[in-house]
This record gives C-alpha cells, sequence and structure tokens, in this order.
C-alpha cells in the first residue's frame, strides 16, 4: 500500500471533525426567510374579512408609505398574545393591514372585539390562497412592505416584546 | 437509594475500565497482564454495568419521580411497556443501554475468545476498555442518568407519544446490539494492529461478532423502517433522514467487512482493507451516535439537543478513530498481503462487492454531510433529500445486485471453466422478467424495471450455491448465505414493486363518499370519538372492498394529554399481494376530512426480505460457531 493512500482516512475523518466543530461553535440559526423578500408583493384582492372595515388588495400595499402585513386567524392562540404588541406598534406609528386565514365573519368580529383592532384594512382569505403566495405558511406572520410595495422583511410566528426593537428598525429602513 | 447504587455501580465499572487498560499498557507486569486477570476485571466491568442499567429499569417501572430523567420521561398512569422501554427512550437512558452492550461484549469477548493469542487478546481487551472508558466518562460527566430532582414532582412529563409503540421497546436495543457488537471487530483489528498479527486468525476471532452485529443491525433497520412506515403515518419506508443514514453507514461497512472477513479467514487475502473495514464500520457508529446526538444534523428523530455532549463525544470519537486510523497507517505497510487471486474469482467478486458497497457508504456519508459543507463554504442554507440519494445510490445498489448473479456461482482463486453456463439460471430469469416487465407495465421508470428484473433474476442465483452439492453435508454457512442473498432479492422486489406501482389518493371527503384507489373502493363511512388507555381520538371507519368480501380500516387522529400531542394512527390492511394504507388528517370548515390512501403492491416483501437476510446471517453465525465447537473437540482429542 503506498504513503500517501495510508493517510486518506485519517484526513477524511480530520475533515469531518473540521466541520462539525465549525457547526457547534457557530449554531444553526434556523430561521428560513422567504424568497419573496426583496420582490414585489404579488396581485391580490381580497373581500373584507368582518363588517365595517375595508378588504385588502395588493395595490393598497404600494401606497407611497411602508406598511406592515400581519396574517392572524381569529381560531390562532399566539395571534392573541401578539394582539397588544401590534396596538403598541399602532400608537408608535406603524400602519398595519391585516389578512385573516381561514376565517369566519363574526369570529373576527369577536376577535377584534375582545383582543383590540390595529388594523386599518383586513382581508379575508379563506382558503390561503394569498398566505401561501406570500411564502408563508403559519399565523401568525408579518410583513414589512415598502412604499413600492416590495417586501422588505418576514417576521414568523407572534411578535414578541423582544422583537419590537427589529421591527421598528425594519420599518425605518423601509420609508 | 436503588438511584444511587446504580450511580455507585457505575462509578465501579468505569473504574475497572480504567483498571483494564492500565493493565493491558503494562501497568501490572506480566501478571497484570495475564489473561486470568483481564478476564476477571472485564467480567466485574460488565456485571456492574449491567446492575447500573438494571436499576435504571427499576426506577422507570416504580415510576419514581424523585428522579430527574423518569420525571422528565415518564408518568405514572402509562401502560408498564412504556414505562420499561421509557427507560432508553431518551437521551441519558440510551447511552447507559449503549455503555452496558459495550461493557457487556468486552467481558464476553474476555471470557470466550478463544483463537487468539493471549497479548493479541489482551491489546483487544485494552482498546475495548479504552472506549468503555471514554464512554463511562461522558455518561459519569455529561449525561448522569441518576440524576435527583427535588422537590419530587406530583407526576411525570410523559413519553413522546410517537415513541408509545412496542416498536420502541425493541428497535433501539436491536440497533445498539448492532452498533456496539461492531465495537469487538474494532477493538479486535486494533489489538491485531498493536501486534502485528493481521492475519487469518484475526479474521475468525472477529467474524462471529460482524456476523451477530450485522444480523442486529438487519433486524434493526428493517424494524426501524416498518415503524416508521406505520408510525408516522407518511406512507414511505425510507426517508434518507440523517439518523436513518447514521444506522445505514455502519450497516454498508459491516457487510462490506463480512464479506472480506472471509476472504481473509479462508484465504489469508485482504489483509489492509479487512483492517480497514473492521475500524470503519464501528467508527461510522460513532460518527453515528455523535450526529444522533448532537443535533448538529436537523432530523425528524428530535433527540435531546445539547452542544455539551455532542463536543465532548466528538472528542471521543477524534480520540479513538484518529488514533486507530494513525495506528493502521503505521503498521499497514509492514502487512504482507495473503494469496494472490485471479480477478475473475470469487475473491475477485468480494473485492468488487467491497469496492461497491464503499462507494455507496461514501456516497451517502457525503450526502448526510453535504447540507453542513455547503453551509460551511458558501453559506448557503440547503437540505440533501431522496432525490439524490435515490438517483445516486440506487444504480450502485442494482450493479451491486447485477454483482450477486455472479460472483457466488465463481471458484475461489482461479476460474478457468466456462463462466456462462452456470451464470445461466439467473440471467434467464432475469431478462424474462424485463421482457414480461416491457410488455405488462410499459409505463414504470427505469431503475424500478431493472430493480424487478434483477430481483427475480437473483432469486434462483441465489440458491444456485446449494445445487450440486450434498445438501446434508452443505456447511450451515453456505445455507446462510443461500438464505441472505434469497432475501435481498425479495426486499429488492418490494422496493421495485413500491416505487413502481403504487397508487396514492390524497382527497377531501365526507362521509357517504367513495374512493377509488388502485384495485380498491373505499367507502368512508363515519368518525366516531375512540379512547384509550391514555389518549383519545377521532376514528374514521373505512369499508374497503375489492370484487368480494370487505376489509373495514380505522385510522386514527390521536390525542395524548401528557405531554399535549396529535398524532396520526394509520391503518393497513395486509393481504398477500400488498397493503391499503389509510391515513387520517384535518376536518375543513365545510366539514370534509383529508383522507389520504395508498394501495402498495408487495411492499411487505421488503421488510420480509429483511427478515430473511438476518435468517440467513444467523444460520451462518449458528454454523460457524458449531464448526468450530467441533474443529476445536478434535484438536483437544487429538492431543488427549
Amino acid at each position: 500500500m503506498s504513503r500517501a493512500v495510508r493517510f486518506v482516512p485519517l484526513l477524511v475523518l480530520l475533515l469531518f471533525v473540521g466541520f462539525v466543530t465549525w457547526r457547534l461553535l457557530v449554531p444553526n440559526d434556523e430561521k428560513i426567510r422567504s424568497r419573496l423578500t426583496g420582490q414585489p408583493v404579488p396581485a391580490f384582492t381580497l373581500a373584507p374579512a368582518t363588517g365595517g372595515i375595508a378588504g385588502l388588495s395588493s395595490k393598497d400595499l404600494a401606497s407611497g408609505r411602508p406598511r406592515l402585513l400581519n396574517v392572524f386567524a381569529s381560531w390562532c392562540v399566539p395571534c392573541i398574545a401578539e394582539a397588544p404588541l401590534l396596538d403598541e406598534l399602532k400608537r408608535s406609528g406603524v400602519h398595519i393591514d391585516a389578512i385573516a386565514v381561514r376565517d369566519r365573519p363574526e369570529d373576527v368580529a369577536a376577535f377584534l372585539a375582545n383582543h383590540g383592532n390595529p388594523f386599518e384594512r383586513i382581508g379575508s382569505d379563506p382558503e390561503s390562497r394569498v398566505q401561501l403566495s406570500l411564502g408563508s405558511s403559519g399565523v401568525p406572520e408579518s410583513f414589512i412592505v415598502d412604499g413600492k410595495g416590495i417586501i422588505r422583511y418576514q417576521h414568523m410566528g407572534p411578535i414578541e416584546p423582544g422583537d419590537l426593537p427589529a421591527i421598528r428598525r425594519e420599518w425605518e429602513a423601509a420609508k | 437509594m436503588i438511584a444511587e447504587a446504580g450511580l455507585a455501580a457505575l462509578w465501579l465499572a468505569a473504574a475497572l475500565a480504567a483498571l483494564q487498560l492500565a493493565l493491558s499498557l503494562g501497568a501490572g507486569g506480566e501478571q497484570g497482564r495475564a489473561i486470568a486477570t483481564v478476564r476477571a476485571v472485564a467480567i466485574g466491568q460488565g456485571l456492574l454495568t449491567a446492575i447500573a442499567f438494571a436499576a435504571l429499569i427499576l426506577l422507570f417501572l416504580r415510576s419514581d419521580m424523585s428522579v430527574l430523567l423518569v420525571a422528565e420521561n415518564s408518568h405514572s398512569q402509562k401502560p408498564w411497556l412504556y414505562k420499561f422501554a421509557g427507560a432508553w427512550g431518551n437521551h441519558e437512558g440510551s447511552m447507559l443501554l449503549w455503555v452496558m452492550v459495550l461493557a457487556l461484549a468486552g467481558a464476553v469477548l474476555a471470557l470466550l475468545e478463544r483463537r487468539l493469542d493471549e497479548r493479541t487478546l489482551g491489546a483487544s481487551l485494552g482498546a475495548q476498555a479504552a472506549l468503555a472508558l471514554g464512554f463511562f466518562a461522558f455518561l459519569l460527566i455529561a449525561s448522569n442518568p441518576f440524576e435527583r430532582l427535588s422537590p419530587a414532582p406530583i407526576d411525570g412529563r410523559g413519553l413522546n407519544p410517537l415513541l408509545q409503540d412496542p416498536g420502541l421497546a425493541f428497535h433501539p436495543p436491536t440497533l445498539y446490539l448492532g452498533y456496539v457488537g461492531l465495537s469487538v471487530a474494532f477493538s479486535i483489528a486494533v489489538g491485531g494492529l498493536i501486534r502485528r498479527q493481521v492475519g487469518p486468525a484475526i479474521a475468525r476471532a472477529m467474524r462471529p461478532w460482524v456476523l451477530a452485529a450485522w444480523i442486529m443491525l438487519t433486524l434493526g433497520i428493517t424494524a426501524g423502517s416498518y415503524w416508521a412506515y406505520y408510525e408516522l403515518g407518511w406512507g414511505g419506508w425510507w426517508f434518507w433522514d440523517p439518523v436513518e443514514n447514521a444506522s445505514l453507514m455502519p450497516w454498508l461497512a459491516a457487510t462490506a467487512l463480512l464479506h472480506s472477513v472471509n476472504v481473509l479467514a479462508a484465504r489469508g487475502g485482504l489483509r489492509a482493507w479487512t483492517m480497514m473495514l473492521a475500524l470503519v464500520a464501528f467508527s461510522m457508529s460513532m460518527v453515528g451516535t455523535f450526529l444522533v446526538r448532537s443535533g448538529i444534523l436537523t432530523s425528524v428523530h428530535a433527540f435531546a439537543v445539547d452542544p455539551t455532549r455532542g463536543s465532548f463525544i466528538l472528542a471521543l470519537l477524534t480520540l479513538y478513530i484518529g488514533g486507530a486510523l494513525t495506528l493502521f497507517a503505521l503498521r499497514i505497510v509492514d502487512v504482507k498481503e495473503g494469496a494472490q487471486f485471479d480477478p475473475v474469482s470469487r475473491e475477485g467478486g468480494l473485492v468488487a462487492n467491497n469496492l461497491l458497497l464503499s462507494v455507496i457508504l461514501g456516497i451517502v456519508f457525503v450526502g448526510t454531510l453535504y447540507p453542513l459543507i455547503a453551509e460551511a463554504l458558501s453559506g448557503e442554507k440547503l437540505s440533501v433529500g431522496p432525490p439524490y440519494f435515490n438517483s445516486v445510490a440506487s444504480p450502485l445498489a442494482l450493479i451491486l445486485a447485477a454483482l450477486m448473479l455472479i460472483a457466488p456461482q465463481l471458484r475461489w482463486r482461479r476460474d478457468a471453466a466456462p463462466i456462462l453456463p452456470r451464470l445461466a439460471p439467473g440471467m434467464l430469469v432475469a431478462i424474462a422478467a424485463l421482457v414480461a416487465s416491457f410488455i405488462l407495465a410499459p409505463g414504470i421508470g427505469l431503475l424500478p424495471r431493472l430493480g424487478l428484473a434483477l430481483g427475480a433474476g437473483l432469486l434462483p442465483a441465489s440458491v444456485q450455491p446449494l445445487f450440486g452439492r450434498s445438501l446434508r453435508r452443505t456447511p450451515l454457512a453456505v445455507w446462510g448465505m443461500a438464505l441472505a442473498h434469497l432475501g435481498v432479492a425479495v426486499a429488492i422486489l418490494g422496493m421495485a414493486s413500491d416505487s413502481a406501482f403504487t397508487r396514492e389518493r390524497l382527497v377531501a371527503a365526507r362521509p357517504g363518499d367513495t374512493v377509488a384507489v388502485g384495485p380498491w373502493l373505499v367507502e368512508f363511512r363515519q368518525v366516531m370519538p375512540a379512547a384509550g388507555a391514555n389518549w383519545t381520538a377521532l376514528e374514521a371507519e373505512l369499508r374497503a372492498s375489492r370484487g368480494s368480501g370487505v376489509t373495514v380500516l380505522k385510522p386514527q387522529s390521536r390525542f395524548f394529554p401528557e405531554p399535549p400531542t396529535t398524532t396520526n394512527e394509520a391503518a393497513i390492511d395486509t393481504s398477500w399481494n400488498g397493503q391499503l394504507y389509510a391515513v387520517l388528517g384535518e376536518r375543513d370548515e365545510q366539514g370534509r376530512w383529508q383522507l389520504r390512501l395508498w394501495w402498495k403492491p408487495f411492499v411487505t416483501l421488503i421488510w420480509l426480505g429483511g427478515m430473511l437476510i438476518a435468517l440467513g446471517g444467523a444460520l451462518a453465525l449458528l454454523g460457524r460457531l458449531v464448526r468450530e465447537r467441533r474443529q476445536r473437540r478434535n484438536v483437544e482429542e487429538a492431543f488427549a
């Protein structure tokens, strides 16, 4: 057996140890970002989700000013936890629109009555079509869309107090 | 008290492992090297570890919630089988099981091994003790299974419902016996390299261990595959998940080793290669354990993820594998290769088998680690899934199957006689099956088609070595080979049939609807609540019929309160020619239920084949042991 070949297995081991040590030192970032970040919002038009609040279309999102788009549902428990933080964002001047996924008008109305209504428009997405076209697979999820209707930021899962600085930063950046 | 006793037994066992290592390094002088001394220490170490494991089982059976591990993984309201199996359904318990198998394997080696000279056996037992010592340290420092919890909670957190299945009781212990059984082959190879004794005696000592470990791995993988198939409710039998690959890699190495160790034992050839495979096989077990336990790769097997533990195992495996491979690199130059052979010979066929298995092993290894490599080099996140593995590994596996048609018919050393007549039965059946597949199923893919042809050809080819011999005098090992190869043929037929002929329907159905899948008409009757010992469920009633006769299938969507989890329990109807597989999903607002139905012709052959392979291995092992005992008795009588 030639001299060099004898050391090949050892070399493979060292390569393996090198790669996994790197991974142990740099923990995996499990976030999966939508490929649509940096892309325009796909075109859609949604009927109002409940009485008294306008529906939502993609044109409403390209309004010249940034907007926060919240994907939620009345049946979603984390959305309740998130509601007070959306109110807080609204008070600090963030314009928020929403898409209610697989919901019924009376349920949406009850949700808004119980947990506050920070939304300017709410579109109803009964079969999750628009949600899926946004690259979102769960509720709640939030997007920051800039004045030209381009998605700048995606936040998956409920917004928690610790997330507010990042969201405000992205909001300022989208202006 | 039980917990403390278990912990004390574990510490004592660790101390004995340290003593055994020191003795084999020469600390006790010649007396310390004497095999009687080492044997006593090794057996003591094995027994103490078994006591520790028994203590853990007892704690789980008694639901002693003052022990952290029990509180986190068990619940007093659980059926006793799951309390029992729950002892290894968690990180610490399963590592204790691993260490117990390691220590017991060392004890059995010390007790029974007679083929090796004393010094080589002593070196091998030293290597085994070094392995055990590291894993004892890992348990005692980073994963103490006996840690107390104060104050004790009123009840435990429960076991992951996916694991609340009889499969858990058997699947991990079987796999562990296999993984860790390979440690003995590793230790014997290290002992042989240290003592510069790399010859047939080493191979004969190693062979029963390799066979036994390989049987266990085969059974464990087969059982795991079936368990995933019915428990996960995804309708597939192999997902190329990192943890599945972690069990497949040692199996591939052990399969190669199993074949090359025979060449070394019988013909004195393939010395360096056999030693390498013996080191690689257990290395793959350790790498697999590391990948599983560190959580470095994303997997459906969400084990306790802890970077400290990961680093610990990584340090151990670097030390052990690195040390062994360095020893190999330094010593292997001195090893003289044994008898020469022609390329067209049994040895030639076995070398080709080894190369193909090693390439497949390399492919699985690279594919499993590729997401990690890609992210380290380019920062890109990606996943490697079935498309890669299926398209790269399957063709090689088919070439291997084609080789299996040929190689067992070849003679040792050189084969000058015309070969074609011997290959005719397998070849003709394969060609006939190929032609038949074009006529009967013109639309299927190339790989399944080749799989059907080769699988069919292998049926006669694998039993052919039995022909032309006196069956009564044929060694059991040859029967074992024929049966194991037959098992491969059967498994290939099952896999090819599953990928060629499976029919799948995903529908939203209302009670009263009828769905057609393959030859079946499935009537969705109703959904009713159901309850078990520690779960409640929604259960669908499906009436499936084809031609005459009706089968009732009851897939469930189960809810477990402890811990709160929902699982899908698939309902499977097995008939001689396949399985009808039904999964109940969610209900939508319009009152329609998601129903997933598969008709999988001959899918059961996959696991039947796996069991035949293991049975063949068991026959071969029995044959080897019986024959050796007889030979030893003859030698003793000759000297008497």
